[in-house]
């Protein structure tokens, strides 16, 4: 079995797969933190920037179901704000009662807290926009025009190479400790065929797993390390000259940064 | 993905912007610094190595075991890298697996990634090597030292991390100290626990097929001198902050007020027309009815483009 349900990216035809990737990773960067620096309870500035990624997720033909599918991953994390409800002090909306302990919930609270749920939902919505729309060879280039360390960037290049490699090899190592152990019952001591074994032996067999992992990439890396001598490696990363921006991606760029920066301006205004 | 193994990736919009950029800005300086060691002392045999470890950590996170309650155990790895490859590197490694993380899977956000950095590669890196080496020297040439100290480190890296990153989401006033510190420590010490055992295993492992990778060499025990420090100073201070913020209700609020620092990354870095409505539109709640007609107007266009550009599209084919 391959693993390259890994993959993010969904190969379309579209203005926004045609658009250069250090573009789209300037602009995601950008929108990011357009979101990030938007006041509190500014509804406006929020629902025209859910506006605008929801038209570029029309526009690149991912479509809205596939991207907020994608983007329930980051549901769970909310609860770290729900406090917020409660602590912030303010007009009092309901309180409520368990036991001995009250909570009274605050109009402010609830505002913050819908705050960092929206910022957090259209975060991570440009994110799955940029890589669903962009092979990992144009992120990497990216990646060299804004002048990350080029050791870094040759580090997620060969990363990437080798992680379906490795996630091969880590589903071979489940499939022969299935093979070996057979399926424990669910439930520990229940009437299933054996009983689960104890908790530390089964996260031992794990850990060998683990070790056994590791060191395939060790000797693997040794095979690596030869084959890049044997092409003329010299302990230098290097890569191709990033081709010159074309002028619709100047443009694209320009007229990105220009709403954004409009968008920040109306988040001024309303920051309360 | 099925990866996430513990709420410990923070998505963007829960730190406030001063502290993502803050934190941003010491990660930059924190992983240039160890590239810059890591491409001075190490040789270039570890280019690959770094890489392809990444890679193992990565898919090392597949490899879980069922916990009960159909909760499972996974691996995060910054303990086990650092002890196979050294502090610096180990830096670099967990950096490339973060990076990935939150740049392709959305695991972590983009503009927290400074932050996810800082808590994952940097202090979980530095107090893990920190931990490890303390035991490895107390024990002498003991092979004990060697799981002992692996398991203390991997338990102590991931309840670091997690302290690290509670007291973030306190200082972005996003969740009350409270009751995020607390909570975040009482989750990742069950879940140390699970990485301390993993850890446990794969150390077995490798000291039973490759022993050799243990070998204690004095030249590789000095240059960790800064991140054995680091770790020791983090170790420290999540201490005594740790405590202090969880047992009063505004404790930490009480330490950052002091220092004046919390209202300066609470509030939002700009603040250049004070209480000002928009020209022409003087009520708030009538400017969120016209985003609102103006946002859907947006993606009515977008549709209706692309419906165009394929229509025009089958038209030419």
């Amino acid at each position: 079995m391959h693993v390259h349900y890994l993959d993010p990216h969904r190969s379309l035809e579209s203005p926004v797969h045609a658009l250069d990737g250090r573009v789209k990773f300037i602009l995601t960067v950008a929108f990011i933190l357009t979101a990030s620096l938007t006041p509190y309870a500014a509804w406006p500035v929020y629902i025209l920037l859910l506006a605008t990624i929801m038209s570029v997720e029309i526009l690149s033909r991912l479509g809205i179901g596939y991207v907020q599918r994608r983007a329930s991953l980051a549901l769970p994390f909310v609860l770290a704000a729900l406090p917020l409800v409660f602590s912030l002090e303010g007009t009092n909306l309901f309180t409520m009662r368990l036991g001995s302990w009250t909570a009274t919930a605050s109009l402010e609270g609830l505002e913050h807290f819908f705050s960092v749920g929206l910022k957090s939902w259209l975060s991570i919505q440009a994110g799955i926009v940029l890589t669903s729309s962009t092979s990992f060879p144009d992120l990497l280039q990216a990646m060299r025009a804004v002048r990350l360390p080029r050791l870094l960037v040759a580090m997620f290049g060969l990363m990437w190479r080798y992680l379906f490699v490795l996630a091969d090899e880590a589903v071979r190592l489940i499939r022969a400790r299935a093979a070996r152990s057979g399926r424990p019952a669910p439930s520990a001591g229940g009437a299933g065929p054996r009983p689960m074994p104890r908790l530390a032996w089964r996260a031992a067999v794990a850990g060998g797993m683990a070790g056994n992992l590791f060191l395939r990439a060790f000797d693997r890396s040794d095979r690596i390390y030869g084959a890049m001598l044997s092409r003329g490696y010299d302990g230098e990363v290097r890569s191709l000259p990033n081709s010159p921006l074309s002028l619709s991606g100047w443009l694209s760029l320009a007229g990105g940064l220009a709403l954004l920066a409009f968008l920040l301006g109306l988040g001024a205004l309303f920051g309360s | 993905m099925h990866f996430n193994p513990a709420p410990m990736h923070l998505p963007d919009g829960f730190l406030s912007t001063l502290v993502s950029l803050g934190l941003w800005a010491v990660s930059i300086v924190a992983v240039g610094f160890s590239l810059r060691r890591v491409g001075r002392e190490l040789n270039q045999r570890q280019v690959p190595l770094m890489g392809v470890l990444a890679a193992a950590v990565f898919a090392g996170q597949m490899i879980n075991f069922a916990v009960a309650g159909g909760t499972s155990g996974h691996l995060l790895g910054a303990a086990l890298a650092t002890i196979l490859v050294g502090p610096w590197a180990a830096v670099v490694v967990m950096t490339t697996v973060v990076s990935i993380q939150a740049l392709v899977f959305q695991d972590g956000g983009l503009l927290a990634l400074g932050a996810n950095l800082f808590n994952m590669a940097i202090i979980g890196t530095s107090v893990a090597y920190f931990v490890y080496t303390s035991i490895r020297k107390l024990a002498g040439e003991k092979s004990w030292g060697l799981f002992l100290g692996g398991v203390a480190a991997a338990w102590a890296s991931i309840v670091a991390a997690a302290l690290a990153c509670a007291l973030e989401l306190a200082v972005s006033g996003t969740s009350p100290a409270n009751i995020a510190v607390p909570a975040m420590g009482g989750i990742h010490m069950l879940i140390g626990a699970g990485e301390a055992l993993i850890t446990f295993g794969a150390l077995a492992f490798l000291y039973a097929a490759r022993r050799d990778l243990f070998r204690r060499d004095s030249k590789a025990a000095s240059p960790g001198a800064p991140v054995y420090l680091f770790g020791l100073g983090v170790a420290l201070l999540l201490a005594v902050l740790s405590p202090i913020a969880s047992t009063h209700p505004d404790g930490l609020e009480w330490v950052a007020e002091q220092k004046g620092f919390i209202e300066a990354a609470r509030a939002p870095v700009y603040r250049l027309i004070p209480d000002y409505i928009f020209p022409g539109i003087s009520n708030e709640a009538l400017a969120t009815v016209v985003a609102g007609i103006v946002g859907t107007l947006l993606v009515l266009a977008a549709a209706m483009g692309v419906a165009y550009l394929q229509r025009t599209k089958a038209e030419t084919s």
